[in-house]
């Protein structure tokens, strides 16, 4: 692995670091921070997905888990933000290892896995809905508390560059991975377990470090979530949305691709709010517009946005051969 | 008096659970045949009950009459679904289909959510309320319909699959689609008519759901997974194992409910659904696919 493979990721994330320099519109930064907040989210769900090829409609129990762990562990424990924030993402790891541990060693995968992640995360959701810690139908509300030394940020900007952190540290662990052996297993086990388990990989102990790692960083999504809107209750935390929106940033923005996240997310977003500029704020339409681009990028670009890219790249890497363009 | 309170319990339990396994046919016949998990199997029947409720409300048509009109228009829909949207899109890649069902569910959802806001609709009908005495219970007239109209169902479902020639030909498909195509029968046709008829089964299901319910656009999801967790008791595509599911999952989530809390009911199916999935994932009643 060259430092050359790491070029890109720093380009972008300091261009992006560079926006609030210029940018002091709240709306735009306000707007910006839900994108790399699902950005986050989306990482998570792409490095088992996208790379592993075990694709989960149940995100939403780490997300939850994450931001609910966080939130407890302020309000009920008094403990500082800091170390709430990693509890919680070591809590939603803990529970990605679980339910990986539980499914994948009973060979669980496909439509199976799919469906057994939405059924954990509903019965979380459940859970969480009634029991007297998290809140039950209620909640949990933070206490607002600025200062560095809180976790919240008063200003915007700084809760946007707090975030860009954490998507750069996951982009770099998503590029780290990639070139990495274990990257290069994860990805034999997505084109093929059989073939993979032949050549000596285990499949259950890889499909579960992704899994761990995955979990890990959509709950850094949802640690994030309760400490810039100082608020988590069942439907935020453990509902459907979370899981679907991780999945279909991965998916529209290119799956499998360090940056596919990113791309799909700001993708996302702009679509939705272009939807409620549009017809007011009417409930639905944003989630069904999503519906509809998924739908399309499944059936014109499999490899979403990313993968338009990449192919584009390759035409005109074509052209300037002058190799011709007799492949479709 | 424990005993007093019990039966009701699994009386009621029994009766959701023939709903339960008419919903869960269409789910496992599709799986049977095509091999995949409809998603949007769920806010299909949100539609069928926003549908029945609507030709209830401005046209006065009964559910149980809005049922012959429903039932074709419903199977005609899921054809054109399978035949021009899932198939197509999807190229037969099973990741693919996911993602295709779960965008027209949300699609779906959102839609009806747009259109008709979140409230919660009931019809009221006559007969909504009527009761018949039986063994010192009072059953519900409408719950009763049900279950008669989920034994139809499947008696009809497994006519129309052992005697009929297109019966033969989406048993054909289901076990040996290669084959199948070799001698002549046309595959996209017979996966979209077996969408069709899954989505038939809820348009029947939704009719005689709303007189004892209600309808809002996220209805249905809390009858996806209990219509999957169904499907995967009974066997993924087997009908008969559909109808014992269901019943065994209304039983369940009524017992359930009654010594957890109603809110709590449900868990006990998730967890069933879970453990299911983790120990026999073939089903209790299915043979190894």
């Amino acid at each position: 692995m060259t430092r050359r493979a790491f070029l890109p990721v720093l380009v972008v994330v300091g261009a992006l670091a560079c926006v609030p320099l210029v940018v002091h519109s709240d709306v735009v930064l306000n707007f910006l921070v839900t994108a790399l907040l699902l950005t986050l989210a989306g990482q998570g769900w792409n490095l088992l997905g996208g790379y592993g090829g075990q694709y989960s409609f149940g995100h939403a129990a780490f997300f939850g888990t994450g931001a609910y762990a966080t939130a407890i562990l302020q309000t009920r424990y008094g403990l500082n933000a800091w170390p709430a924030f990693t509890f919680g993402i070591a809590a939603g790891a803990g529970v990605g290892a679980a339910i990986g541990a539980l499914t994948f060693p009973s060979g669980l995968r496909g439509s199976y896995f799919a469906l057994v992640t939405l059924a954990f995360a509903e019965v979380l959701r459940i859970l969480a809905s009634v029991a007297p810690v998290t809140g039950a139908g209620v909640g949990i509300l933070v206490k607002l508390d600025p200062g560095i030394h809180a976790l919240q940020f008063s200003s915007r900007a700084a809760s946007y560059w707090f975030i860009l952190s954490l998507v750069a540290a996951a982009l770099v662990v998503n590029r780290l991975i990639e070139g990495s052996r274990f990257g290069a297993w994860l990805v034999a086990v997505r084109e093929g377990e059989a073939a993979a388990q032949a050549l000596g990989v285990d499949p259950t102990r890889v499909k579960l470090t992704a899994m761990t790692a995955s979990a890990a960083l959509t709950a850094a999504a949802g640690c994030f979530y309760v400490q810039y809107f100082l608020f988590i209750d069942a439907p935020i935390a453990y509902g459907p949305w979370i899981s679907v929106e991780a999945l279909l940033a991965s998916i529209i923005g290119g799956v499998g691709t360090v940056f596919g996240p990113l791309l799909g997310a700001l993708m996302v977003k702009t679509l939705g709010e272009a939807a409620k500029l549009v017809t007011g704020d009417a409930p639905g339409l944003d989630l069904m517009l999503y519906g509809i681009v998924l739908i399309v990028v499944v059936w014109i670009a499999p490899r979403g946005v990313a993968g338009i890219g990449e192919r584009c790249r390759a035409w005109f890497a074509r052209g300037s051969l002058g190799a011709g363009d007799t492949a479709a | 008096m424990q005993l007093s309170i019990l039966f009701p319990a699994v009386v009621n339990g029994i009766l959701n659970g023939a709903l339960y396994a008419l919903i869960a046919f269409g789910l496992t016949l599709v799986y049977g045949v095509l091999h995949i998990i409809n998603f949007a199997h769920g806010t299909l029947l949100t539609a069928a009950l926003f549908a029945a409720f609507f030709l209830y409300r401005s046209l006065g048509l009964d559910p149980y009459v809005a049922l012959l009109l429903l039932t074709p228009a419903f199977f005609l829909i899921g054809y054109a679904l399978q035949r021009f949207v899932i198939g197509p899109v999807s190229r037969g890649s099973d990741s693919n289909i996911l993602l295709v069902t779960l965008g027209l569910a949300v699609i779906i959802e959102n839609g009806l959510l747009f259109a008709f806001r979140g409230d919660t609709r009931t019809v009221d009908l006559p007969y909504s309320f009527a009761v018949v005495p039986f063994a010192g219970l009072f059953i519900s007239v409408p719950r009763l319909v049900g279950f008669a109209g989920a034994v139809v169902v499947a008696l009809l479902l497994w006519l129309l699959l052992t005697l009929t020639d297109t019966g033969k030909a989406i048993r054909a498909v289901a076990k040996e689609k290669l084959g199948a195509q070799l001698s002549g029968i046309d595959v996209a046709h017979i996966y979209a008519l077996t969408f069709g008829l899954g989505t038939a089964c809820v348009a029947v299901a939704a009719c005689l759901l709303i007189p004892t319910y209600y309808v809002n656009p996220h209805v249905g999801n809390a009858f996806v997974l209990i219509a999957f967790t169904t499907v995967v008791l009974g066997g993924m595509g087997s009908i008969l194992g559909a109808l014992i599911g269901g019943l065994f999952v209304g039983l369940v989530e009524s017992v359930c409910g009654l010594y957890l809390g109603e809110s709590l009911g449900q868990i006990g199916i998730f967890t069933m659904f879970i453990l299911v999935l983790l120990l026999r994932p073939s089903g209790l009643l299915g043979a190894r696919a």
